[in-house]
């Protein structure tokens, strides 16, 4: 063939030929990682201390940014204990019967994740909107929820959805039924089942889709951003607050606010790769994971 | 059926379905409503406003090209991590999700910082008449920032579970190490390179935060189709947003379901 003999003269070179190959191949990598992903990290930081601790503490503790984050952990606090509800339901009835249309409930969890931000954000303007299907109704009993606090909760409920579920789905599936089918036979209630043997085997990969689930929550921009109608101080979120700064050309202050958000995330990567690292096991037969 | 050994059927799978009626199915029929009340002749009339039609075909361009991109370095970034040790593997590893992690508002605001005509990037760049912020390059490199991550992710189980001997067997029948990848690994690799591709697609075609700070979304040159959106709501044209949304939604779905075809196909040329 002609592949051996186009290859007998190149294997003469490997040892030096490769180790060359190598280098680059890892040069080229480390550096569009440094380019594209550490650099505009490091930006981050830089620049909300370009005009000293001062400025940074002053736009932190400014009454505005403390009622943003107060309502950006108010928004985390009922979304994820929601979806995580939910994860844990829909991994029980997914992993341990048989029913037809599972495989289109699987996409349907999922859905969320290819939904553009905007448009999962517009779907609620278009439900409980002044215009919208519910609207009158809610009008005349004076409820807001668009503009309004829940209008952001639920927002972030939509896109943060699957991430609880997708974790424990998998691992779910993998581990099988048969410690709680035992545990029945046993004479265990539901319950007990589910307290007892269950949650056990998938605290950590609850724990990790509530950690991934919770980084998104709070830093849910594009959804948030449609729902919110950006009233300072009422419906304004960590990353809205940015975004007004920014646009105030307020830069100092937009990236002193930022950098709390980028300190969440870094938190967050780390109780990841700590979780992989010691519970990896535990954690197995992930399926590949986005956003 | 034989296997409902466990209880909770009823209540897992009847919460399961409420709640993602309520979430997810509700709205998504109200957007469906909403957009059909234009009418085909309508949604037509908006889609093809100069302004809507040179935005979807910057999203669905620089998403496209930006998920070229991602799979080709997410390929390279997945083997160096897999295959060769070296110091601060376990960190760069660990890096690699900080665009999952990173809130996108925050993101965009950093990369504009970097690639405005006097950031770290751009001062570099200013020279040789490259602009990158505030035009649809600027676009081009949010997208590839936020889908990142996909295409290593998806890629790095299949290449620790795949099989040495496979390589060793090419190599001694004397194929060189590029003929080893590109004939035997790379066949191996693709559907799993496609999952990541069409993760990274979907993602920056909706992608919003991290785009509208370094767009400068001028329209007609660097306006995406989410803001499209933000914009004909801010004029109360909520029948046009849905209609834009709708659209945004179908041809997202058509190029997933051609990606998931194309992935069919390259798993049976994987097996043969």
């Amino acid at each position: 063939m002609a592949a051996v003999v186009s290859a007998a003269p190149l294997r003469r070179h490997r040892p030096i030929g490769r180790r060359l190959v190598h280098g680059l191949l890892i040069g080229v990598a480390l550096g569009f990682l440094l380019l594209f992903l550490l650099l505009p990290l490091a930006a981050v930081f830089v620049e909300a201390l370009r005009k000293g601790l001062g400025t940074y503490v002053a736009a932190i503790v400014h009454p505005e940014a403390l009622a943003a984050i107060e309502l950006t952990l108010l928004v985390a606090v009922i979304a994820v204990p929601l979806n995580t509800v939910f994860g844990v339901a829909a991994a029980w009835a997914m992993t341990h019967f048989d029913f037809r249309g599972k495989a289109l409930l699987g996409a349907l969890i999922d859905l969320p994740f290819s939904v553009s931000p905007v448009v999962s954000g517009l779907i609620y303007v278009l439900l409980f909107g002044a215009q919208g299907w519910f609207g009158p109704w809610l009008q005349a009993h004076d409820i807001k929820l668009i503009f309004a606090v829940p209008g952001l909760v639920l927002a972030t409920i939509f896109v943060t959805l699957p991430f609880v579920a997708r974790e424990l789905i998998p691992l779910m599936q993998a581990q099988g039924s048969d410690e709680e089918e035992a545990a029945r036979v046993l004479g265990a209630s539901g319950w007990q089942i589910f307290f007892r043997v269950t949650l056990p085997n998938i605290r950590w990969a609850l724990l990790y889709g509530v950690l991934l689930c919770n980084a998104r929550a709070m830093g849910e921009f594009g959804a948030v951003s449609v729902v919110s109608g950006h009233i300072r101080g009422l419906t304004n979120t960590l990353p809205l607050h940015v975004e007004i700064l920014y646009n105030d050309y307020n830069y100092a202050g937009a990236f002193a606010v930022a950098s709390l958000l980028a300190l969440l995330a870094l938190v967050t990567l780390c109780l990841k790769t700590f979780l992989e690292w010691r519970y990896g096991s535990e954690l197995a037969a992930r399926a590949p994971r986005g956003h | 059926m034989a296997r409902r050994v466990l209880p909770g059927f009823g209540l897992s799978l009847g919460y399961t379905l409420a709640y993602l009626g309520l979430i997810v199915f509700l709205p998504l029929a109200a957007l469906a409503v909403k957009a059909s009340g234009i009418g085909m002749a309508g949604l037509w009339k908006t889609i093809s406003a100069p302004p809507v039609l040179a935005a979807l075909r910057l999203s669905f361009g620089a998403a496209l090209l930006s998920a070229v991109i991602n799979a080709a370095v997410g390929l390279l970034v997945a083997w160096v991590l897999v295959r060769y040790t070296f110091p601060g593997r376990r960190l760069v590893d660990a890096l690699v999700d900080l665009p999952f992690a990173l809130p996108t508002a925050v993101a965009g605001i950093a990369l504009t910082a970097l690639y405005a005509p006097n950031g770290w990037i751009g001062s570099w760049l200013a020279p040789f008449g490259i602009k990158v912020a505030f035009t649809s390059l600027g676009v081009l490199v949010a997208m590839i920032f936020v889908g990142f991550p996909f295409v290593v992710r998806t890629l790095q189980p299949v290449l620790e579970a795949l099989d040495r001997d496979v390589e060793e067997a090419a190599t001694s029948l004397g194929a060189s190490r590029l003929q080893t990848f590109v004939r035997v690994l790379f066949p191996l690799l693709l559907p799993a390179l496609l999952t990541g591709f069409a993760l990274a697609l979907a993602r920056a075609v909706g992608e919003y935060g991290s785009v509208i700070f370094i767009a400068g979304n001028i329209p007609m040159k660097s306006e995406i189709l989410p803001l499209v959106i933000v914009k004909q709501l801010e004029q109360f044209k909520y029948a046009d947003a849905a209609a834009v949304g709708v659209v945004m939604l179908v041809l997202s779905f058509l190029l997933l379901l051609a990606i998931s075809l194309l992935q069919r196909w390259s798993r049976r040329w994987a097996e043969r």
